[in-house]
């Protein structure tokens, strides 16, 4: 594996849902063991840039990306590349709460089981350590075989991070994961993500600027499909140098 | 502003709408309910432990139905067999793995105009194909084969209906956690669909079990019990046809009927018990 020092690299990346261009021109680094916030207002390719990551976009037969995107150095995009391999890699929640119509217990051990892992003990421990991690193991312990939609909207959401974390990723991306949860929830979350980043690397879009003030250390912010501009925390939230990126920031648009 | 025509206040009419949806339902009950107890009224005092095991004697002005009995749940089942697969495929080639495109509106248009052609043309064309030209004769196979290709447009138009009702998020998350498409389709989509892909089969059972027109024709009115897939049959309709409108007997013709619409109701029962075992286990 080529060492790099970061992460991600997002190398001129340019995106097209078929005649629409998405992305302009993107390069990003992203290190590890940090939390990186894409900022941006609706339609700036946020969500876009995250399923390019992971290649859930492909799933939209009329994606198209030219550029490229290095994962430890190894471009995501090459013909070698296992996808499922890749998504196992780098895990992905969703904007929505969305567990599947199964039992608590079988939402994480989903993905588990689709890699072929089969033995009983391995799947107990591994669900068990993944609700750990996610904070939610105290209070579903006692129902692991409820079905997932007996649970509050922000016990959901966590149990698609612990459904994630199951299947021991190197990188997650977060779209908007708080949008529509209570402040209780939402603290937990990123509690939790505080937490995540001694082992692994977390890109999120935070779903307002409050948070990624409050959880990020380091900010891209995008607008219209580009990088606007990208720096720490504090960098951008008390020195922007791009005066969209203050405007955006103070709240006059956006 | 003054109406000139003659109305109701929002809030009359929202009584009288009221009254007359449920004026409706209860009526659609009403007239469910009464056919069920003549039916059952009628039939049930001819029902005993001979009717259902023996085989019926004088054209079944004696006797009882067992080979009608066993006849229905030949064919049915090699009907319901032979067809959901077919079904349940062509409905997720449509929905999951192709996009919607001259072929796609040729298979459903197919679809469509096969479910509104009358029973009886299926049974001239399974007369025609499977008891003559492919030599099969009048059999639990030529009537199984006839049904299949009759209930085939009704499962693949609901299948699909359940496919594309899935939520598009349950596909995202499985292939986001590292699922092929096929482990996608077995393991979040068909345990959210099987409830309406269940509901279609059941639906197609009922069909199966009550045509009359394209079974006599293709699986033929034997009396005798049949002794594998490739012997005549009748089945409980056809028997209660012939029984009824040859004037052969009445009162047998009422026991078959209810003996039919018991079963009937254990196929839903016992369905809708095994669908709730499918989609609560999910995978």
């Amino acid at each position: 594996m080529a060492v790099s020092e970061n992460k991600i690299t997002v190398k001129d990346l340019d995106f097209h849902y078929g005649e629409k261009q998405v992305l302009h021109a993107l390069n990003l680094n992203i290190p590890p063991n940090k939390i990186f916030s894409v900022i941006g207002p609706a339609n700036s390719g946020i969500t876009t840039l995250l399923r390019a990551i992971n290649r859930l976009s492909e799933l939209s037969p009329d994606a198209r990306a030219r550029g490229d995107i290095l994962l430890d150095g190894q471009s995501v995009y090459a013909p070698q590349v296992d996808v499922s391999e890749l998504r196992r890699k780098v895990g992905m929640v969703f904007d929505v709460p969305a567990p599947l119509p199964m039992s608590i217990f079988d939402n994480i051990a989903y993905g588990p089981r689709l890699a072929k892992v089969r033995n009983k003990s391995v799947l107990a421990e591994t669900v068990e350590g993944a609700l750990r991690a996610a904070a939610l193991w105290d209070e579903v312990k006692d129902r692991l075989r409820a079905p997932a939609s007996s649970l509050s909207g922000g016990q959901q959401q966590r149990l698609c991070i612990a459904r994630v974390l199951a299947l021991k990723p190197e990188v997650i991306l977060l779209d908007r994961p708080c949008s529509g949860l209570d402040p209780v929830s939402t603290a937990k979350i990123e509690d939790s993500l505080t937490e995540l980043k001694e082992r692994l690397t977390i890109v999120v879009s935070p779903h307002n600027i409050q948070q990624a003030g409050r959880v990020s250390d380091r900010v891209a912010f995008m607008l219209s499909g580009r990088l606007v501009e990208e720096g720490a925390n504090a960098e951008i939230f008390s020195n922007p140098k791009d005066q969209r990126t203050s405007d955006y920031i103070t709240g006059r648009f956006g | 502003m003054k109406s000139t025509r003659l109305s109701l206040s929002p809030r009359a009419a929202e009584r009288v709408i009221k009254v007359f949806v449920w004026a409706v339902a209860l009526s659609i009950m009403a007239v469910l309910v009464s056919i069920v107890v003549f039916i059952l009224y009628k039939g049930l005092p001819v029902i005993n432990a001979g009717f259902l095991t023996e085989i019926p004697r004088r054209m079944g002005r004696e006797g009882g139905i067992a080979s009608p009995i066993v006849g229905t749940l030949l064919v049915t089942a090699l009907a319901v067999l032979l067809a959901t697969p077919f079904g349940m495929g062509t409905a997720f080639y449509l929905a999951e793995y192709t996009r919607d495109g001259a072929v796609t509106r040729i298979i459903r248009f197919s679809a469509e105009s096969l479910a509104g052609i009358p029973s009886i043309v299926y049974g001239l064309f399974g007369f025609i194909f499977f008891v003559m030209y492919l030599n099969l004769g009048w059999s639990v196979l030529s009537g199984g084969l006839t049904l299949a290709v009759m209930i085939l447009p009704t499962i693949i138009r609901t299948s699909e209906e359940a496919v594309r009702s899935v939520p598009t998020i349950y596909r995202e998350v499985s292939f986001s956690l590292g699922g092929t498409k096929w482990q996608t389709i077995r393991g979040a989509v068909f345990p959210s669909a099987v409830r309406g892909i269940a509901n279609g089969i059941i639906l197609s059972i009922g069909r199966s079990v009550a045509e009359t027109a394209a079974v006599v024709l293709t699986a033929g009115s034997a009396l005798r019990m049949p002794d594998g897939v490739f012997a005549p049959a009748r089945t409980m309709a056809v028997h209660f046809y012939i029984l009824a409108s040859e004037g052969i007997s009445m009162d047998n013709a009422y026991g078959t009927a209810a003996v039919l619409i018991i079963l009937i109701f254990l196929i839903n029962i016992a369905a809708n018990m095994l669908i709730d075992r499918l989609a609560t286990k999910g995978r």
